[in-house]
């Protein structure tokens, strides 16, 4: 073990690299499907459309900008741009105009009814940006590759993937923990998924808080393809290979948490890495490995708390 | 258990009459004397939705676009042509009760299945049980010819084991020196079948390439980042993808992005697809195929003309190139125009039935835009392979090859009645003799 170690050693550090810049788009679009299962106790499927159409959106405006002439700095700001519009946007659209009317319903319905959603969304990219595949990487480009040594040879890896990616996921989990610990708002939306009724009754409006919180939800996933954007290409169907495995990470951590999220996210990503270099033929299915030993020994999943609510 | 398909009243009343007339007292409706129909309905199963559909859409619009043509010149047998299309995505289940219905229950005369091995795979018994002339337009997998026979079914364009060999003998020819290789294929018949087709050819024809990484990642992956440090770590000489899609668009970048094409030689087969996407981020000098002959800058095409038609019609009416699954809906639609001709003139002008028309295709020669290609005894197409290694021009935004070999379709097929991977193993390093110079530029 340990010989088999010290020869792999040096693999297994890249395969922690990948792992990590892996875990945090994972963890991206996860984290949103999390929180909206916390507040709102509805499994948005059409959470990967929002994560897919964010990428689109982000590329589109980054395409743009490129053909205006901005440097390519601005390939940053159509991805913070693109989140905020399609969560902005579609978010409240999708909160007023459907999930409202089917919040107490049966879970099958539920499912059915975001199921269709999430049709309609993908026919939607379909015709709005075609079957061709769409990229966009200027924010790549501009951070260049980073040579990581290894042994007597060097590893490129791109600085978007060591530094942006983690970066922002390890922000986004410390801001979400901060938001909804310390101030009012976050509070807010902690007492209406502990206990409807008594925040209603304490007179906070439960409606606002599903409206903002599923908006914040769809953000997060459109932010999740806006990062993703400049890495990947950009086909039909992205939206549904991605909320596949967010259900696992989920599933994993256990509905409604967030930290758990990122542990799983983790473990996920870093266990498909590992694969790839030691037993490339179980890339596929470790995720969903992960997923059920830790699902036989608690069925809660790993930060799961039975019969309690927690965002 | 099977649902008893409805009757329509039209098909009822066909029935009826056919009874009356007593050619239902003969085996076989088909031997029927058969009535010039209102219109010839041709059923189209190609991916209209999901990550293949980069290549059903364009072949769907090419497919409109022909069928336009057609029916302004006059129709086929002057009868007006129509597609009836069917999404290959929902799966085998759904696309083999699609395919039922429209022969059933749509009258259809002429099926076109499919883009993939699986539908094919699914389809073309379909074919064989309603007696249903069946053009295989795109699919690649060997195993529909070499596992059995098929006397409606034709495949209209070159298949998987000459699709792979002609790269490999490619390499073998330009870059003969490599001694480490490594795989990297979407995890799927595809990406599987190609391999054991490349690992086969590759052992017979240079024993003791030793592989350094074989990596299948999932198909629709959307990053490939970790596959791509491994191959960075391993430094094989040659790396061997038949990615297609937005897979090979994915993989190109991020390989490029980190240098990956500057340490080991590409052998991409499935590449053309994908090259207006990647434009000048494909990297120059890398082996590229196009799972045929049908380049835009073909060095020497059979019809000039033609192609520059079909070519400029396409991006008129598209605002794209062609990409070869249109060429390979071309070459359906061509062989179909060919097929009907030569089984109406050998009625003397009447309409044909079901048999005679697949009659008609075997061993018919039809026009492509490039070539001319044959359809050999058990229904397989020959079309020529070219590869060659990828440069930019000032003609293309986007990368063409250069130093082009055509591979003729009789030197990379297996022969009819073995099995490819048997007749792989047969090959020997003299092969390496037939293969044809390239050609310069």
């Amino acid at each position: 073990m340990a010989g088999w170690l010290e020869q792999n050693t040096l693999l297994l550090g890249l395969a922690l690299l990948d792992g990590l810049a892996y875990a945090a788009l994972v963890f991206m679009v996860a984290v949103g499907l999390n929180l909206v299962f916390g507040v709102l106790r509805i499994i948005n499927i059409a959470h990967g459309s929002l994560f897919a159409i964010g990428a689109y959106t982000a590329a589109s405006l980054g395409l743009f900008f490129a053909a205006r002439g901005l440097p390519p700095w601005a390939g940053y700001v159509a991805l913070v741009l693109a989140a905020a519009l399609v969560g902005g946007i579609l978010g409240p659209v999708i909160e007023a105009g459907l999930l409202r009317r089917i919040y107490g319903h049966e879970q099958v319905l539920q499912l059915l009814v975001t199921f269709a959603l999430f049709m309609i969304l993908e026919d939607a990219q379909k015709l709005i940006w075609g079957v061709q595949p769409v990229s966009s990487d200027a924010p790549l480009r501009l951070l260049g590759t980073v040579d990581v040594p290894f042994g007597e040879d060097v590893v490129p890896f791109t600085a978007y993937q060591l530094f942006v990616l983690p970066g922002v996921a390890l922000a986004t989990l410390a801001g979400l923990a901060w938001f909804l610990r310390r101030t009012l708002t976050g509070r807010v939306i902690v007492a209406v998924t502990t206990d409807r009724e008594a925040a209603t009754a304490m007179g906070i409006d439960a409606r606002r808080v599903f409206l903002l919180t599923f908006t914040f939800g769809a953000g997060l996933a459109a932010l999740g393809g806006a990062l993703a954007s400049p890495t990947t290409t950009l086909v039909p169907g992205i939206g549904a290979a991605t909320i596949v495995l967010s259900f696992a990470v989920v599933a994993t951590a256990g509905l409604g948490q967030i930290e758990g999220a990122a542990i799983s996210a983790l473990l996920i990503g870093i266990g498909r890495s590992a694969a790839v270099y030691l037993a490339p033929e179980f890339e596929v299915v470790v995720p969903y490995l992960i997923m059920v030993a830790v699902l036989l020994v608690r069925p809660q999943g790993l930060f799961g708390v039975v019969e309690t609510r927690r965002v | 258990m099977s649902t008893p398909t409805p009757l329509t009243r039209r098909s009822a009343l066909a029935v009826a009459a056919g009874a009356v007339s007593g050619s239902l007292l003969w085996p076989g409706s088909g031997r029927a004397q058969a009535q010039k129909p209102a219109e010839l309905k041709v059923g189209i199963t190609t991916f209209l939705s999901g990550p293949a559909s980069v290549f059903g859409v364009p072949a769907k619009q090419t497919a409109e676009m022909l069928f336009d043509e057609i029916n302004q010149a006059g129709g086929i047998g002057g009868v007006p042509v129509r597609a009836l299309f069917v999404d290959e995505a929902p799966g085998t289940d759904h696309l083999v009760g699609e395919f039922r219905r429209l022969v059933q229950n749509e009258g259809v005369q002429v099926m076109f299945a499919s883009i993939s091995s699986g539908s094919c795979l699914a389809c073309t018994p379909l074919s064989d049980e309603l007696r249903k002339t069946t053009i295989l337009w795109d699919c690649g997998t060997q195993r529909i010819f070499e596992e059995g026979r098929h006397p409606f079914a034709f495949r209209t364009q070159g298949y998987a084991t000459p699709e792979v060999l002609a790269p490999l003998l490619y390499l073998l020819k330009t870059k003969p020196d490599f001694r480490t290789l490594a795989v990297i294929n979407q995890d799927y018949a595809w990406g599987r079948d190609s391999w054991e087709i490349w690992k086969t050819a590759m052992d017979a024809l240079k024993p003791g390439v030793r592989v350094v990484a074989e990596l299948f990642p999932r198909l629709g992956a959307p990053d490939f980042s970790t596959e791509i440090t491994r191959l960075l770590a391993a430094r094989p000489d040659v790396i061997f993808s038949t990615f297609w899609g937005g897979d090979l668009v994915t993989l190109v970048r991020q390989a490029a992005e980190r240098r990956l094409f500057e340490r080991s030689t590409f052998v991409l087969p499935v590449a053309e697809a994908s090259m207006q996407i990647l434009g000048r981020t494909m990297p120059a000098g890398h082996i590229i195929g196009t799972r045929g002959d049908h380049w835009n800058n073909h060095p020497r095409p059979k019809d000039p003309a033609r192609l520059a038609r079909f070519v400029e019609n396409y991006r008129r009416r598209f605002n794209e190139y062609p990409i070869y699954p249109c060429h390979h809906m071309y070459q359906a639609i061509s062989a179909m125009q060919a097929a009907y001709a030569k089984a109406i003139a050998a009625k003397g002008g009447g309409w044909p039935n079901d048999q005679e028309l697949a009659a008609a295709f075997r061993g018919l020669e039809f026009p492509t835009p490039t070539s001319t290609i044959t359809l050999r005894e058990d229904g397989q197409g020959l079309e020529d392979q070219i590869v060659g290694v990828s440069t930019f021009t000032e003609r293309f935004p986007f990368a063409v090859p250069k130093d082009m070999i055509v591979f003729p379709a009789a030197m990379v097929s297996t022969p009819v009645g073995q099995k490819s991977v048997d007749w792989l193993k047969t090959l020997k390093p003299d092969l390496l003799a037939q293969v044809p110079a390239p050609i310069a530029g």
